[in-house]
């Protein structure tokens, strides 16, 4: 088990840095997204791997530590709603200036913003 | 408990759904609200410092759960000093955004400038590394609206380069968090730093690895060479009140190097040795090259003070670097100073573009603008105050870096960056200055009239007095830093404050025993270990509360 969460940690984490390097928005946003899902299984297996055994303490009986369950969900979360915001944003920028690309050449020349 | 210590993040918490939902349509509401929760949060913030200033360490317990188990809040003289530095800076850019008419250019911008003063006040007072992230998530959420306010095709563009880059960023922080938490079981720094100081050496390689990832997190925010490519596009295209605003979210990535790096990661933990000021000095001195070389070079003043802010952020970089009390103060000092400079400058370059004709903000001769000797004259003192020149404060904030060098190994090193950089920037500024306002008169043309506002000129002029106040009680000041400094470096009080030695009750002992937390995980941890790594029963009261949540 151990050695397929790390691939997948892996695997995730490499699709999503070459995703990120690419020219336009559309890769990306998918880049930073599975980014996100690589830090979510990472962060949940940091909590040790363990199978049925309950989050919360009732017996005294072995049970999965439970933090990282709850960081896992903050993190959920927050990478969902910065998603969304990416989105919006890289389409606003799309429909705005009409190119999808990430790079930005020096246009400041006149800029009155 | 000190309920006060809460009021910096919640009050504009508060503040800010308040006027999404109630006022969304009064530009004039918004702004009274806005700008009165600005000034109020002054106050809070002065009434902080005056508690701080008696060296005793508050700590908040949210919901009343102690640390560990909790996220506290803890207040001492640095995170109070962070937090006035921001409410000052806060209620200045409020007021000037409301001058300018730069708030009603878009939408909420208030709303937007609250929850970001609330991120960056929760990131100052935070006493737990996850919740570090979760208030550092809140400010980048809110900043990403705010750099992007007002619209604009350059200007989205630069929105999604700075998004990219800070979605990889937090996704780092959480690698390192989760990096960290599975060596040492915590997450609360106070506890941390405790079982970090009994990780003995050799044995910390996968705690390294976490340590490195955090720094390196910390070094995208403050804008550190190698990974400072989002700043120049973001500062220049951000409105200016808003860049002005950004002055103090690179000194958020200093606060918590200096945090982090001195509670939990400080140079005598044996499982991490100087590892910090090992990469900070060398890419320090590469920042402040980069940075300076990139005042020189810039065609347009938004990117000129852009890349100040990063030149700054280098030598600020440098003191930090040396990881001494001395040092740190010294660092305390610049930190301040350059945050109002950079802000003032961002300040100064639009009242330069609100000037202006098509020529905006670029380093080129175009007509003199209206009031040119005024806004020719704030320049002038803003630059000089920022390249280090005496009578303003950069020159005592690189005197006294400079100073607390003098001992050390990397004396050439440091004496030599700091020293070249400033001639670079002084010609730099003296360039782009004598460009923008006396070869104008050289050239023929109309300017367009001056704008009917007078309060962002007295924004901008009163921020800039803050430099000459820093001058003027520079005494007092660096008293209070070097007593901020020496108690940033006797961890054992922060330690003590957050986690109070308990005996096996559960019941806190008067003297200062030892810290009742034990060794680290084992490398192969059991698949039952504790959460936090204590045997249950050494907090008793405190984890049946944690279960049976």
């Amino acid at each position: 088990m151990e050695l397929i969460v790390a691939l997948a940690v892996g695997v995730l984490t490499a699709a999503a840095i070459y995703l990120i390097l690419r020219l336009r928005t559309f890769p990306v946003v998918l880049g930073t997204a599975m980014l996100s899902y690589a830090v979510n299984i990472f962060l949940f297996a940091t909590g040790r791997l363990a199978i049925n055994q309950p989050a919360v303490l009732l017996t005294g009986g072995p049970y999965a530590d439970p933090l990282p369950q709850a960081l896992v969900l903050t993190a959920i979360v927050i990478a969902f709603g910065m998603t969304a915001v990416v989105v919006m944003l890289a389409l606003g920028a799309y429909l705005e200036s009409g190119t999808d690309e990430i790079d930005m050449k020096d246009e400041t020349k006149g800029d009155r913003t | 408990m000190n309920h006060l210590i809460l009021a910096p993040v919640i009050l504009p918490a508060i503040l800010a759904p308040l006027i999404v939902l109630a006022m969304r349509h009064e530009i004039t509401l918004q702004r009274v609200f806005s700008v009165a929760g600005s000034a109020a949060l002054v106050v809070i913030a002065f009434l902080l410092f005056g508690q701080a200033e008696t060296g005793q360490i508050q700590v908040y317990e949210m919901g009343n759960w102690p640390a560990p188990f909790g996220i506290v809040l803890v207040l001492d003289r640095l995170s109070a000093l962070m937090v006035m530095m921001t409410s000052i800076l806060g209620l200045g850019v409020a007021l000037y955004a409301m001058g300018s008419g730069w708030d009603a250019r878009g939408k909420h911008f208030h709303a937007l400038f609250q929850f970001q003063v609330m991120g960056i006040n929760g990131a100052f007072l935070t006493g737990d590394a996850f919740n570090l992230f979760v208030f550092f998530e809140i400010l980048l959420i809110a900043s990403y609206g705010l750099m992007i306010h007002a619209g604009g095709r350059m200007r989205l563009r630069a929105g999604v380069q700075y998004v990219v880059y800070n979605l990889a960023g937090s996704a780092l922080f959480l690698f390192a968090l989760g990096t960290i938490y599975g060596v040492t079981g915590t997450l609360n720094m106070a506890d941390l730093a405790m079982r970090v100081a009994a990780l003995p050496e050799g044995d910390g390689a996968l705690l390294r690895v976490g340590a490195v990832l955090l720094l390196i997190v910390f070094a995208v925010k403050a804008a550190v060479v190698p990974i400072h490519f989002w700043l120049p596009n973001t500062y220049t295209h951000a409105p200016a009140p808003v860049a002005a605003l950004f002055a103090i979210m690179t000194k958020v990535g200093a606060y918590a190097i200096l945090r982090m790096y001195t509670l939990v990661f400080g140079p005598d933990m044996p499982a991490i040795g100087t590892l910090a000021g090992d990469w900070l000095l060398p890419a320090a001195v590469v920042t402040v090259t980069l940075g300076m070389l990139g005042v020189l070079g810039s065609k347009h003043l938004g990117r000129l003070v852009s890349f100040s802010v990063i030149g700054s952020m280098g030598t600020l970089f440098l003191a930090i670097g040396i990881f001494t009390p001395e040092a740190t103060a010294a660092a305390l000092y610049y930190m301040i100073h350059s945050t109002f400079a950079a802000a003032v400058l961002f300040l100064i370059a639009d009242l330069v573009v609100a000037r202006r004709g098509a020529a905006g903000a670029d380093v080129v001769a175009a007509p003199p603008i209206a009031q040119n000797g005024l806004i020719a004259a704030l320049f002038f003192g803003a630059a000089i105050a920022m390249t280090g020149l005496p009578p303003l404060s950069g020159f005592i904030g690189k005197l006294l870096i400079l100073d607390a060098a003098r001992e050390g190994a990397q004396m050439v090193v440091i004496f030599a960056a700091i020293l070249i950089t400033s001639l670079i920037a002084v010609v730099g500024f003296a360039r782009a200055g004598t460009t923008v306002f006396w070869k104008a008169y050289a050239v023929e043309g109309t300017s367009t009239p001056a704008p009917a506002q007078e309060l962002p000129l007295v924004v901008t002029g009163a921020l800039l007095s803050t430099m000459a106040l820093l001058v003027a009680l520079a005494g007092p000041v660096t008293g209070y830093l070097e007593a901020t400094s020496a108690q940033l470096y006797e961890r054992e009080l922060y330690i003590e404050a957050v986690m109070p030695p308990v005996n096996a009750e559960g019941m806190p002992i008067p003297q200062s025993g030892t810290p009742e937390g034990e060794g680290p995980l084992p490398p192969d941890g059991p698949q039952t270990a504790l959460p936090d790594g204590a045997e249950p029963g050494t907090v008793p009261g405190a984890y049946d509360n944690e279960g049976a949540q």
